[in-house]
């Protein structure tokens, strides 16, 4: 990196790419060019840099100045000022929303702050495409280290030590994953990570593979060298084609070099990664899912025991693991296992990457140490809630996951203390939700996706989630009763307690935390027949207040079914029974006359 | 012993042996856990164990959530509880979920009184579906299928036809598609089942515990023939007809209802009962002499498929047809015994009564679904009229329903003869019901044939031994040495094509295959057995106890055999056999 004197990295990720980063990137470099600068400044495109609500992302190195939202017309002013003048350009530098104040600097801003990269260790810093800078952090040193250094058993024993969890959602203790798929004798044993990410709105493996191929590549080599097999599976949604053509290329250099293939760095190990393409079944995340759909078969779980790591791909024994948590092996070889064990809460150790999303300030990528309470999270690197409104619920794990109210703010983040309040950690999707979010709403989006992401094999999940389903679809339609509420509870309980596979079991979730924490909201619904938070049309009800109305007659004209009657200069009123709650009259109303519960 | 696991199972302790499921142990204490997915056909080493319908599930003391007690092993130590208050909802429930979702026309529907969802919502004592839900699943009858009927809104995704259609039989014509609510087992891109890879071998329809797969019913075809005044309506029987026929009457199975049979038949209305052994033997006369012929020619060196195959089987046929296309030279060109029985009621027997063959109705009744198909095909018409040799082909089962309409009580009936000509029939003919049978009724006559000598043990106890499985076996027949194989299952029959296409390593010279694991004794149109194969042995024990009992045991030993050759057909093999009694060579064809 010596040879230039500048750096300017644009975020690859794609987010920023559909914001036209890579407009934004040739612009530079036809700039660049045309001031005659090639040999000075690079301009590449890194992975994502997990601030995607100020993307695109442009970040000049060395001074390490950080310009939001660039569109494309500005990199001649990036150019032509920051370059050659050496005049930062104000305008596109993140604006402190405390003070009002420009900062330059990403390490001084507060969705930077509290964050600790370990997975995302390299994303929004290389080039993604160009092994040589994976290999200038330290890349592949850690599979060199378990090569000539330690035995399969040691590398394990490594890996049991740093108390890593896995990041796919249940979080179980991926050293006695390996240790397991270890023991099992067998003439071929596979690695698979699963790239499979399927929650709504969540973008952590993505964004991994797209800004950090490698580190998955070096982890899955150190994950086959432990457990003894020399072929690697990545089962990746076919839905992510830029994650799946940055693999592709990190493998083939990869391979070039001799990191994967025969006698890897010179030694007896080999080992080799190909990709397999999944349709994007949210149950093909699921491991033995994952493993049948990979076989060519239909994307659906069995039962376990047998555990993949006895009778898994090809019946063979097979360790899966999720993106992120591969992410983070190589760094417990560089910097040891006490370091990472030192990260985190008792019993979930090292960080966690959560995708924020929802109704809050800085939507995006972050990582966290376990350990960091929800209120951190979400006020001081999410900013707080959008537009002052009041905060109401996380939802965190997913559609399987559960809802966390404002007493549970200060919970500390950890596999443990979500389920303990009724949620999970998941994936790390993370949405957040305001005092305009009605809560039988949510579970309703929830299950529909669920039902439909059901794989349909077992009777509680095929059809228990839809009748869920249903009866929310009653109860924010206005039809519900109290039984509605009874059912809606006696159906998740059997669900819970007799569905197959994991998605199953924890499909009543959205329901059975909602009802937890807003029983009355649902109450509101079927008895009062109100929707608190103003959401479910058929509960709305739209009435002129006779003391504001001037009897101007715009409501009567715009509305489009002529619900609304009233003679001039005198006060107006909607008949309930034609009214299709579409709201023009009160979005019209110059006077504040109509009202809405 | 290290190897056995101590439990404790709704407070009786027990020890099982390692790997097993709660399941199993517990039918050991003689806890009656409810299934409904499972199916355990452990004869031919083959288990419906998806763990899907979530039926069996129990409390496992320390487990958060319930356990499928079909799935689960045993652990050492483990306490069961299969009956809860917590056990008993959930399994309501999830039965109420699953009738939440399924058709309320239990009054009429085909599998009324033997549906084991039914039987399942009685004893789990459902009398209220408390979730019923806006939506049911709503799919098109499939009635392509001469054979089968699909009705997707009553399947309940056990699984079990996958299971026959996919490992048993390896067929792959049905298979899970869809997910979520809409999941339902069909064909691949939902095709009607009679463009599908489907044989029609019906054996999706013996283990379906619901009305999702059933026969096509022809029974109103024979019903209105039987009261129209200016047809003539002749029945057969297969052999396998009768070993089964007690069961749907409450008998136990293994015992043959033959004279019982014949009987009601009469009652019905039937103006001649006749049985399919009659052509069954006559099936052995060309095929044995078609043996002799090809065997002859390939001991010379001279050009000649071989091995042969038997062909009387019409599922077989049509997995040759579909997996097979370019070894359809093999099978032998004799038609199946229902087949001949058509052909010369038509002719021989219509001349001999002067009745017009078009004014006769030829009515089969067979263990089969393929049957009907068979029955349909267009080259099974050798009488040039204007419908085919075989008008109506019905099940088993069918033939149950219709003594039942009939108000005939079977069991209280005297026993009958069949009528002459096309009633009397050997040991030979009866075993064509079970599998190895074909083979050992040509091995009787071809032996004397190749020979020249008399027979004196006419039980080839090699070719017997098989039951579901595949079976090769070395005959000497004078200075030949025969070499054999029988199998069953079209699993066995594909593994025997395989062979033969890598080489044929067995030097096999005669093979007989019968789609149906266990011979016709199982075929899709029998009782249903839903998954206990012990009842086909029993009914196959039932025809080896007929044969038995039988003075003639070799076909061309059969009087009224002799009797149709010198008055009809001249010789096995002849001109006129061909033209009645064999399929033009075996070309690609069509499904209807």
């Amino acid at each position: 990196m010596a040879e230039y004197k500048f750096h300017i990295l644009v975020c690859g990720g794609t987010g920023c790419l559909s914001s036209n980063s890579h407009e934004i990137a040739d612009g530079l470099k036809d700039a660049i060019k045309a001031a005659g600068m090639e040999e000075e400044v690079k301009v590449l495109q890194t992975g994502c840099f997990g601030f995607c609500e100020k993307g695109p992302i442009v970040k000049v190195l060395p001074d390490n100045t950080f310009y939001t939202q660039v569109k494309p017309e500005d990199v001649n002013e990036i150019v032509s000022e920051h370059i050659v003048k050496g005049r930062k350009v104000n305008r596109l530098l993140y604006v402190d929303p405390e003070n009002e104040k420009h900062i330059s600097d990403a390490k001084h801003m507060d969705f930077y702050k509290k964050q600790m990269r370990i997975a995302l260790r390299n994303c929004g810093f290389i080039d993604p495409e160009n092994i040589d800078e994976y290999i200038g952090r330290d890349g592949y040193q850690a599979l060199a280290k378990c090569l000539t250094e330690m035995t399969p058993e040691q590398v394990i024993e490594e890996v049991k030590k740093s108390g890593l969890r896995g990041r796919g959602g249940a979080g179980f203790p991926t050293g006695l994953k390996w240790q397991f798929a270890h023991g099992y004798q067998a003439d071929q044993k596979y690695v698979v990570c699963n790239a499979d990410e399927g929650d709504p709105g969540a973008f952590m493996d993505r964004s991994i593979l797209e800004g950090d191929p490698n580190s998955i590549i070096e982890a899955m080599a150190i994950c086959g060298y432990a457990i003894g097999a020399s072929q690697g599976r990545v089962y990746i949604r076919a839905e992510y084609p830029l994650a799946i053509q940055r693999l592709e290329i990190a493998i083939a250099q990869a391979r070039e070099y001799g990191l994967l293939g025969d006698n890897i760095l010179g030694t007896d190990f080999s080992f080799d990664i190909q990709l397999c393409f999944g349709a994007g079944a949210f149950v093909c995340g699921e491991e033995t899912a994952l493993i049948h759909s990979m076989e060519g078969q239909r994307g659906e779980p069995t039962i376990k025991p047998p555990f993949p790591a006895e009778n898994g791909f090809w019946n063979k024994p097979t360790n899966v693991n999720n993106v992120e948590t591969f992410a983070n092996i190589p760094v417990i070889f560089l910097k040891g296992a006490d370091w990472f064990s030192s990260i985190g809460t008792e019993k979930s150790k090292g960080t966690k990457v959560f995708a924020l999303a929802g109704k809050i300030n800085n939507v995006g990528l972050i990582e966290v140490p376990m350990g960091t309470t929800l209120r951190e999270v979400i006020y001081d690197i999410g900013g707080g809630i959008k537009n002052g409104k009041k905060f109401k619920a996380v939802q965190t794990g997913g559609p399987s996951g559960g809802c966390l109210t404002e007493k549970d703010l200060d919970t500390p983040i950890d596999f443990d203390n979500l389920v303990a309040k009724g949620s999970m950690m998941g994936s790390g999707g993370m949405i957040v939700m305001d005092e305009d979010d009605c809560m039988p709403s949510v579970a309703r989006f929830y299950m529909e996706f669920i039902e439909e992401e059901s794989c349909g094999k077992c009777t509680p999940c095929r059809i228990g989630t839809k009748r869920l389903s249903e009866l929310l679809k009653d109860i924010t339609g206005g039809k519900g009763t109290m039984e509605h509420i009874a059912e809606l509870k006696r159906v998740s309980q059997v669900i819970r307690d007799t569905a197959l596979c994991g998605l199953g079991q924890t499909a009543p979730n959205p329901v059975l935390s909602t009802l937890a924490h807003f029983e009355d909201e649902y109450i509101a619904h079927v008895k009062d027949h109100t929707c608190p938070a103003g959401k479910c049309t058929a509960l709305l009800k739209f009435k002129i207040n006779p003391e504001a109305c001037k009897g101007c007659t715009l409501c009567a004209r715009k509305c489009p079914v002529g619900a609304i009657s009233g003679e001039v200069r005198k006060p107006h009123t909607i008949d309930q029974a034609k009214c299709i709650k579409c709201g023009a009259c009160m979005d019209n109303c110059k006077f504040g006359a109509i009202t809405k519960n | 012993m290290s190897n056995m696991i101590n439990l404790t199972i709704d407070g009786i302790e027990t020890q099982v042996p390692a790997g097993s499921t709660i399941l199993q142990a517990a039918e050991q204490v003689g806890v009656h856990i409810p299934t409904l997915c499972y199916l355990d056909l452990h004869e031919i080493g083959i288990e419906n164990k998806p763990a899907s319908c979530r039926v069996c599930v129990v409390e496992v003391v320390g487990r958060r959530n319930l356990a499928p007690a079909c799935a689960t092993p045993v652990a050492e130590g483990m306490v069961v509880r299969t009956n809860t208050p917590k056990v008993i909802d959930s399994r309501k429930m999830v039965v109420e979920l699953m009738l939440s979702d399924h058709p309320k026309d239990c009054l009429t529907c085909p599998k009324s009184g033997q549906c084991e969802l039914q039987t399942l919502a009685e004893s789990l004592g459902v009398r209220k579906i408390r979730v019923t839900g806006d939506s049911m699943s709503t799919y098109a009858l499939d009635e392509s299928s001469p054979s089968i009927i699909r009705d997707r809104d009553k399947c309940i995704m056990c699984r079990r036809c996958e299971t026959m259609c996919n490992q048993v039989q390896t067929v792959g014509a049905l298979t899970a598609v869809d997910r979520g609510f809409g999941a339902v087992v069909s064909t691949a891109f939902d095709l009607p089942i009679n463009e599908t890879v489907c044989t029609m071998c019906g054996q999706c329809i013996q283990v379906c515990p619901v009305g999702a797969l059933t026969e096509k019913s022809n029974l109103d075809e024979v019903i209105e023939a039987l009261g129209d005044p200016d047809k003539t309506v002749i029945v057969n029987t297969a052999p396998a007809v009768r070993a089964a026929l007690g069961e749907e009457f409450g008998i136990e199975p293994g015992y043959s209802v033959t004279g019982e049979m014949a009987a009601a038949l009469r009652r019905v209305g039937f103006d001649y009962v006749f049985d399919t052994d009659f052509a069954a033997d006559l099936t052995i006369m060309e095929e044995a002499q078609e043996l002799v012929d090809r065997l002859n020619k390939f001991l010379k060196g001279e050009p000649v498929a071989m091995p042969m195959i038997t062909s009387c089987c019409p599922a077989w046929i049509n997995f040759l047809e579909t997996q097979f296309p370019d070894m359809q030279e093999l099978p032998s060109s004799a038609k199946s015994p229902m087949e001949m029985f058509g052909a010369m009621a038509k002719s021989y027997f219509a001349q001999k009564k002067g009745i017009d063959p078009e004014d006769l109705v030829v009515v089969s009744v067979m263990p089969c679904t393929a049957k009907k198909f068979e029955a349909k095909r267009d080259e099974m018409n050798s009488n040039g009229t204007s419908r085919n040799d075989i008008d109506i082909s019905i099940t088993t089962r069918e033939l149950a329903q219709l003594i039942k309409q009939m108000n005939i009580d079977l069991l209280e009936l005297e026993e009958e003869d069949f009528d002459d000509p096309l009633g009397e029939s050997t040991g030979a003919g009866v075993i064509f019901g079970k599998t190895g049978g074909v083979m050992e009724a040509a091995l009787r006559t071809g032996y004397e044939w190749i020979t020249g000598q008399e027979l004196g043990d006419v039980e080839f106890e090699d070719v017997r031994s098989t039951e579901y499985g595949m079976k090769v076996a070395h005959v000497q027949i004078g200075d030949v040495t025969l070499n054999v194989a029988v199998a069953s299952g079209l699993g066995n029959a594909r593994a025997i094509m395989e062979e033969i296409k890598a080489g044929n390593p067995n030097q096999l010279h005669f093979i007989e295959i019968m789609a149906c694991p266990g011979g016709c004794v199982n075929g899709g149109g029998q009782p249903y057995h839903f998954g206990d194969l012990s009842i086909i042995q029993d009914r196959q024990a039932a025809l080896l106890e007929e044969d038995e009992n039988k003075t003639i045991r070799k076909s061309h030993e059969n009087p009224s055999i002799k009797k149709i050759y010198e008055e009809f057909l001249g010789k096995p093999g002849s001109h006129v056999a061909h033209e009645y009694l064999h399929t033009p060579a075996h070309v690609y064809r069509e499904k209807i």
